[in-house]
């Protein structure tokens, strides 16, 4: 483990250099107390005071809308009708400050965008752009994180390149990759801090006990799908939810998304929005039939989807990375943590089906 | 890195009103870049997003059969946005297609069986494209059946087509509709399932049923079959869910971990009794 | 407070068990401070789940919506007024309904405690409790109080309708309502120029994530399509463009105009704590000068922009 130690006095001199080769990201406060990943202007800094965003930073990878083609509809024109690709931006950028669950979350989701059959080329695109310096967590962002419990915790490193890891008066950074190493080195950082890493593993110790809820998944990939699908604590569970989709809009790992075209007289483009299991236009057949057309089913899809069918099909992990997110957002109170738990501890019986 | 959702551009060459209530229309395509055709190599069963410049697109299977060269061809019900402006498209417009997609019925199993078709309205599109490519591969099939009803002798698609193979000795064709006051209609008055119990060959290992058809018609057929015998691993069924990538990327298509469009859109009965009903 | 508690449990497994109705909707404790999660109850022994406090702020009125079943729904002042609406539109029979009336004391804002919390001590909250008047918050070692009046929720301070308007049987004593509304906030917009309130709304839109939780939470908004959603003909766009943005938010208001209640529930469940009452209010506003009108106080009234009455002022028209 190769760790490099950046004094505090020296860091926004180390990032002024690297704007020379990256576009740099990092959270700003945005409003009286939230944060958001925005670009860094000249000058700006990543606020690194704050806990997390309240959005999570997918949109820098899978902004909420984005211009996939352009398009022509005059009939004059040679190209009319045609759809023809808009440049993606490749140019190497940077995330200053992101935290250990939310890289993670991006591999998550590149197993959807990024596959052996197809891949997904604004997303591929926009991920492989970024070189993410992540920001360990020294204590819990709030009561609602169950990251430790969902494949993530406040020190991992998985999806990142660099992880600081903030000591008071300096930050020492933790090489990841290649990539990681190569930022550093733009940025100058260069004293090895070789006596860190048990000063890292006694604060990681000390942040991991601050993480102060959990959730069981152990059973959940044993579970039968079709019994759980059928469990009856569905009702119950989607009652209070207005399919807002608040949940999944700041989840990130949630990616689904919506194609339209856009026209403006006869230019246009086709973009991408995100979209929502918890609208019921997401699933809408032409013909009204709506295989998902209760809440009931639309608040089961995105458990199940995120809680089971992942598992189904990757074998491997939760959907989910334990952010808290769309617990402290939801405006009902629908929490994850407690349908998580219902789902893995089910036993399907016959007295159970109403 | 290849776009997967750059449609490539396509002509329309002609089109075809198949339904007496004119709600159906073959679109017959060329693309407009010949290269683009064999990257477009499909197999029955696959379906392509028919792209409406400035209008979206529409997730439809392809009734063309790869035999059949120079052309794709798609046959379209007049449902919404998308489908009811190209409905209004002429010969000679530019529009895209995006494709092939989905996995297509699972022809290196059928290789040498018996197959039997049977479809229901306007569900016949992928049945036609299979039908063709099976007669222009007619050795490596065994006997081929076709059960195909609609709810008029003019609610049937491809009529020229479905005279034409009841004329074959090497394929047992059995037309049949709801009802008809034609006193010159010569074919079969019934239900699908109706006919299916009467016509459809007993189950056995090398004989395979590919349905296709509206809710209903399945609800009604599945029990026949089942009481021919039929295993459900030998019950092949094509999917429709909303759909807008048509690659697994955008989410919506999904019944259970598998998504209709990348994973599907055919399943057998099998598959399909492990998995939530949301179709 | 628990005495409230103890008589809507009452009430529940009494209706529960005489089989007068098939469910009862409420509250039930959430697993966060100050969150109550809307739930329903179908049996007399499951009535001790719920629970009234003063994070109660979501409209249940929306969860009867179309409903068939007799339910019993627990109904504070502006609750009830959205179930006179819904009578009134048809969304809902009377003789199917069964309303338990709270007296309520106004909602605590849990955005504005937060943020002071966050604020003054970098902490969630862990906490609330009340006490003769007093809000004490517990947000990490910190603790704060403050009287309970100043923590309201907005709408909750300048409601005048606390004591439900329609009830089959009332919890709680009735409370002093206060006589007017002011409508100070809403002057304040109205008294800007039209650039001043353009960049007024821009700003305050500048965050909203198109999510429509203010329009679902409302229980005001049951199209079965809502306009966004409409395809053919399609009247807004779907992505972020900022103009399809202020047409929904515009519009949304305008479909509640002599409808709306003040309840909160839009600004409530709103995750980015967008103020979206300030449209609403202005139409709230408008309907009660130009005609007199507040909905939702009468099963006997329909509401002031779906009738006509020749002496209605009509000088915005002419």
């Amino acid at each position: 483990m190769k760790v490099i130690r950046i004094s505090k006095t020296e860091w926004q001199g180390g990032l002024d250099k690297a704007r020379t080769g990256y576009g740099l990201y990092g959270p700003v406060k945005e409003g009286q107390d939230d944060h958001a990943f925005r670009p860094l202007a000249p000058g700006e800094f990543p606020d690194m005071s704050y806990k997390n965003s309240k959005m999570s930073p997918k949109e820098l990878v899978h902004p909420q809308s984005e211009p996939m083609f352009q398009y022509n509809l005059n009939p004059a024109d040679p190209d009319h009708d045609i759809m023809r690709e808009i440049a993606k931006d490749a140019t190497a950028k940077a995330v200053i400050g992101i935290r250990p669950c939310d890289a993670d979350a991006f591999l998550l989701v590149k197993r959807n965008f990024d596959t052996p059959i197809y891949r997904d080329p604004y997303w591929v695109t926009a991920f492989e752009s970024f070189t993410k310096i992540g920001f360990a967590c020294n204590q819990a962002c709030s009561a609602t994180a169950f990251c430790t419990s969902a494949g993530s915790g406040p020190f991992h490193d998985a999806g990142l390149d660099v992880l600081l890891v903030d000591t008071g008066e300096s930050y020492l950074a933790k090489v990841v990759t290649d990539k990681g190493q190569h930022f550093l080195d733009v940025c100058g950082f260069s004293a090895p801090a070789a006596d860190a890493a048990s000063q890292i593993e006694s604060l990681q110790k000390k942040a991991e006990s601050t993480i102060a809820s959990s959730v069981n998944t152990d059973k959940l990939k044993d579970q039968v799908t079709t019994e759980l699908y059928d469990a009856p604590f569905w009702e119950e569970i989607s009652f209070a939810c207005i399919n807002c989709g608040t949940c999944t809009f700041s989840c990130p790992t949630c990616w689904c998304f919506d194609i339209q075209d856009e026209t403006k007289g006869k230019q246009g483009v086709r973009m991408r929005n995100w979209d929502s299991c918890m609208y019921p236009l997401f699933t809408l057949h032409g013909s009204g039939h709506n295989p998902r057309g209760t809440k009931v089913h639309r608040v089961r899809q995105r458990f199940m989807h995120k809680l089971k069918y992942y598992v189904d099909k990757y074998q491997d992990g939760i959907q989910c990375v334990g952010c808290g997110r769309c617990i402290r957002l939801c405006p009902v109170n629908i929490d994850i943590r407690k349908v998580c738990n219902m789902m893995n501890g089910y036993t399907a019986c016959s007295c159970a089906v109403s | 890195m290849q776009n997967p959702y750059l449609p490539y551009p396509v002509k329309i060459d002609d089109i075809v009103v198949e339904t007496e209530d004119k709600n159906l229309k073959t679109f017959t395509f060329v693309f407009l870049n010949p290269a683009d055709e064999e990257r477009f190599a499909y197999r029955s069963g696959q379906f392509a997003e028919l792209s409406v410049t400035g209008k979206g697109e529409i997730p439809i299977g392809i009734a063309s059969s790869p035999s059949e060269k120079g052309f794709v061809k798609f046959t379209v019900n007049k449902v919404g946005l998308v489908s009811s402006y190209l409905h209004n498209m002429q010969k000679g417009d530019i529009m895209g297609i995006r494709g092939p997609l989905g996995n297509s019925y699972p022809w290196d199993v059928l290789k040498g069986k018996n197959v039997v078709i049977i479809g229901g309205g306007f569900a016949f599109t992928t049945l036609r494209s299979s039908i063709v490519y099976m007669l222009a591969n007619r050795q490596d099939f065994g006997k081929i059946t076709v059960i195909y009803g609609a709810r008029t002798p003019g609610m049937l698609l491809y009529r020229d087509e479905l005279m034409a193979w009841e004329k074959r000795d090497d394929i047992d064709m059995h037309i049949t509709v709801d009802g008809t006051n034609d006193p010159n209609w010569k074919y079969n008055v019934g239900f699908v399932p109706t006919i299916t119990e009467k016509k459809a060959p007993q189950a056995d290992d090398d004989t395979y049923a590919i349905i296709c058809g509206p809710p209903i018609m399945i609800k009604f057929t599945q029990p026949v079959l089942d009481k021919a015998g039929y295993a459900h691993d030998h019950i092949i069924m094509s999917l429709e869910n909303r759909m807008k990538c048509g690659i697994g990327m955008c989410g919506r298509c999904n019944v259970g971990k598998d998504f209709v469009c990348k994973d599907g859109p055919v399943f057998t009965l099998a598959q399909l009794n492990t998995m939530p009903k949301e179709y | 407070m628990s005495a409230k508690i103890d008589a809507i449990r009452q009430i529940a497994r009494r209706l529960l068990s005489e089989g007068k109705v098939d469910m009862v909707i409420g509250f039930q404790k959430g697993t966060l401070p100050m969150m109550n999660e809307p739930c329903f109850v179908r049996k007399a022994e499951e009535a001790d789940r719920l629970v009234w406090d003063s994070h109660c702020g979501i409209n249940l009125a929306n969860y009867v919506t179309d409903r068939k079943e007799r339910i019993a729904v627990v109904a504070k002042g502006c609750d009830s007024r959205n179930l006179v609406n819904h009578v009134i539109e048809n969304k809902i029979k009377r003789e199917k309904l069964h309303i338990i009336g709270v007296c309520c004391d106004g909602m605590l804002d849990k955005r504005l405690i937060a943020q002071r919390s966050q604020t003054e001590a970098q902490a969630e909250v862990d906490a609330v409790e009340e006490k003769d008047g007093v809000v004490s918050v517990k947000a990490g070692a910190l603790l704060w109080q403050a009287p309970r009046a100043e923590l309201l929720q907005d709408n909750c301070k300048r409601c005048r309708h606390r004591n439900p308007v329609l009830y089959d049987e009332l919890v709680g004593e009735p409370v002093a309502e206060k006589p007017e509304d002011d409508y100070e906030d809403v002057k304040r917009i109205e008294a800007m120029s039209p650039d001043e309130k353009w960049a007024h709304f821009e700003d305050m839109l500048s965050t909203c994530i198109r999510c429509y939780a203010c329009r679902n939470a409302c229980p005001l908004c049951y199209c079965p399509t809502c306009f966004v959603d409409e395809s053919r003909p399609q009247w807004v766009g779907k992505s972020q463009d900022p103009i399809d943005i202020r047409t929904f938010h515009f519009l949304r208001a305008y479909h509640c105009a002599g409808r709306c209640t003040d309840c909160g529930s839009c600004e409530r469940a709103c995750p980015m704590g967008i103020p979206v009452r300030q449209f609403t209010r202005k139409l709230n506003k408008d309907c009660e000068e130009l005609y007199g009108w507040q909905a939702g106080l009468s099963l006997d009234q329909r509401p002031a922009l779906d009738t006509y009455n020749p002496n209605d002022p009509n000088d915005f028209i002419r």
